[in-house]
């Protein structure tokens, strides 16, 4: 059983070696979907294995899989196939050698992923986080033209100086550790109730090291890498960074979270994510209304959402399972409409929304699935991210954090009218007059992994067994008993 | 004998450090900025080596090994990987002027002492008294990275960050354990590296490595 922690880390690394030795073979444009693959299934497995109570283990404690690790795994291999299969390279451009490092670092993405969510000690999630920079950042600049230069750059910096903050946060954490019986960065060793941490020391160390992880959740006012990298990134990345990068660094919050709660109580973070969520959903709000470039649109849509998960997180164990249901359907949908956006740029040559008009009568097998995606990520149902934003703002007025949830609600009406605002612009009207065209039904890609994304979210919320059971297993794991 | 000169010692790197943080700030040659830098890593690496002596721990010998190699030598060696002769001539024109510079750190010197006394008390011991060198170097770190225009100078102020970052889990902790220490080591060359790599696609593309030219991306 513990031989399946290791698929995912050792699974890309293999593909990853392999997309570099092909040479010119077109086998290599399914490094991303096999590893991608990897991942999922061996996460998949892992969630049967928890369910049925027990709680992997590998390499002497380093690596271990409770029920939250176990269910990020699976999204983390979910959204990356949902990202790498739909948006698969031709054959002919996978030949080149741009394509075998485009490959290789895909898969080193997802293995640094996946080490950050399995990873017991807090020290080894850091240093997984930090090449999860390393890994994306030549994906961003990918393109290599001077923008994607400098959303890279930027986002190189932004990130490691975050991820260092953090780093000094972990610094101060094991500090406390150093003073009792034994000195460890074990998480599950840390949230144990009698250690007697120094609370000073824990107050700081946890402040540092979710300030830093909220960089790389691109939390507001830390957030100013993200449109750039998000835009300027190749479609299949934009959707695994915004789909599930994000929600990696929101989980290093969470288990940082709950080494602070038990020392400190919550208070102190409630605040600080409070604030930083409601930041977001302000900083989301007042670029939507004017926004004019669709990919740049969907970045602050992330930083919306991941604001609005960051008060679910603040809000604690009653939120936490609609905070994680929003994790898999924000992940999937935000990854769907990135791949489209990447198929609606390649085919009408920009990025820039006014220029893309009437796009249901021009290219339909476009259009619907993006208006779909779309009716999902601003939060109608059936769609899981309704019920997600529904659970979070109950279980924000049940504790007493009415004021946050109300003022996010107001917000979130905003965004709801920017986005109904520029999608109906994009989608809706009539061609100009006299220009000769014929209804393009092509969907410029596979259809078959937005399809799957879109019914997932569409049906997850309704199942309880065993999605719900896993939840609410998950949130027991982070020390709320619900 | 040791236990003597031990306090004086962790004074002298400490002190090193935050002189080399210091004189970075006011000197604009990129190729002086380099060389302090490389002081700095040796003087991070004497400081480990001091503490692992001290408290009798081999493992932080060998850590100081590594970081007498990874920050000492390895990263001002990449950063200089270029013909002398172009270093030499490289100038930064930073955003503050020397003695409106030099003043700050003074005053970052002076906050991180308040700071660190408020917080955590400065405590009895030798170790504990040097820690607010660290933060100073943290702050240090982030004027240069804020007040710099040339993408090479700003990835020095990372570096100061970084090391100050590194002083203080050593002094405050004695450091992590060994497999994570080379875990981070790798992650920041690695970093480095990458940025490395950028500065020098800016210099074919826009045809310097002003990072003020960045400005196409905005709302």
């Amino acid at each position: 059983m513990s031989l399946i922690l290791w698929i995912p880390l050792v699974g890309p690394l293999a593909l990853a070696g392999l997309s570099l030795l092909l040479g010119t073979s077109a086998l290599r444009r399914f490094v991303g979907v096999a590893a991608s693959s990897a991942v999922l299934i061996s996460g998949l497995l892992l969630v049967s294995a928890v369910l049925n109570g027990a709680v992997p283990e590998s390499g002497g404690g380093m690596l271990r899989a409770d029920a939250l690790s176990a269910y990020m795994i699976s999204v983390v291999g979910a959204v990356g196939l949902i990202s790498t299969w739909g948006g698969l390279s031709s054959a002919a451009s996978s030949r080149t050698k741009d394509a075998a490092s485009y490959e290789a670092l895909i898969a080193l993405f997802l293995a640094a992923m996946s080490l950050a969510v399995l990873a017991d000690s807090i020290g080894l999630m850091w240093a997984a986080v930090e090449a999860t920079t390393i890994a994306t950042a030549f994906l961003v600049g990918h393109h290599r033209t001077g923008r994607s230069l400098e959303a890279a750059w930027k986002y190189v910096i932004l990130g490691s100086v975050g991820v260092a903050i953090a780093l000094l946060g972990i610094g101060f954490i094991y500090a406390a550790s150093v003073s009792t019986d034994t000195p460890t960065l074990s998480w599950l060793l840390l949230s144990q109730s009698d250690l007697g941490l120094d609370p000073a020391l824990i107050t700081a160390g946890g402040a540092l090291a979710v300030l830093g992880f909220a960089t790389k959740a691109g939390l507001a006012p830390m957030h100013s890498w993200l449109p750039d990298a998000h835009s300027q990134a190749p479609a299949p990345v934009s959707g695994l960074m915004s789909g599930v990068l994000l929600s990696v660094a929101l989980y290093a919050i969470l288990r940082i979270q709950s080494i602070t709660n038990l020392v400190i109580g919550p208070e102190f973070l409630r605040i600080m994510l409070s604030v930083g969520g409601l930041l977001s959903l302000l900083v989301a709000a007042s670029l939507l209304i004017r926004q004019r470039d669709y990919k740049r649109m969907l970045a602050y849509s992330s930083i919306e959402h991941m604001g609005l998960m960051a008060i679910g997180v603040a809000i604690g164990p009653a939120a936490l399972p609609s905070v994680l249901l929003y994790v898999l359907g924000h992940g999937l949908i935000k990854a769907t409409l990135f791949v489209i956006s990447g198929r609606i740029l390649k085919v009408e040559g920009t990025p820039v929304i006014s220029d893309v008009r009437a796009l249901l009568v021009r290219r339909p097998g476009l259009a619907v699935p993006w208006l779909i995606a779309m009716a999902a990520i601003v939060g109608f149902p059936p769609f899981s991210i309704f019920f997600s934003e529904v659970g979070i703002i109950m279980a924000g007025w049940s504790v007493g954090l009415g004021g946050v949830v109300g003022a996010a609600l107001v917000l979130l009406l905003v965004i709801f009218a920017a986005f109904t605002r520029l999608t109906v612009q994009m989608t809706l009207g009539a061609p100009p007059v006299g220009l000769a065209f014929t209804p393009d039904y092509s969907a410029h890609g596979p259809r078959l992994p937005i399809f799957l994304a879109l019914a997932t979210t569409a049906t997850v919320a309704f199942v309880a067994e065993p999605v719900g059971t896993l939840l609410l297993q998950a949130t027991a794991v982070l020390g709320g008993t619900n | 004998m040791f236990e003597n000169i031990y306090p004086q010692l962790i004074g002298l790197c400490a002190g090193a450090l935050l002189l080399t943080s210091a004189l970075m700030v006011w000197r604009h040659s990129l190729l002086a900025s380099i060389r302090l830098l490389a002081l700095q890593g040796i003087a991070l690496a004497a400081l480990v080596a001091v503490i692992g002596i001290a408290e009798g721990e081999s493992e932080l010998v060998i850590v100081s090994l590594l970081i007498l190699s990874v920050k000492g030598i390895g990263l001002p060696w990449v950063l200089a990987h270029q013909s002398k002769a172009s270093i030499k001539q490289i100038q930064e024109s930073p955003r503050l002027n020397p003695t409106a510079a030099l003043l700050t750190v003074t005053v970052l010197t002076i906050l991180s002492y308040i700071v660190v006394s408020r917080v955590f008390g400065l405590g009895d011991s030798s170790t504990g008294h040097a820690a607010p060198i660290g933060l100073a170097m943290v702050l240090i770190g982030f004027l240069l990275l804020i007040s710099r225009r040339r993408a090479r100078s700003q990835l020095i102020g990372f570096l100061v960050l970084d090391n100050g970052i590194a002083t203080i889990t050593f002094l405050t902790s004695g450091g992590v354990p060994i497999l994570l220490e080379f875990a981070f080591s790798l992650d920041v060359l690695l970093v480095v590296l990458i940025l490395h790599v950028f500065a020098g696609r800016m210099r074919t593309k826009f045809g310097g490595t002003a990072v003020d030219q960045l400005r196409e991306l905005h709302d």
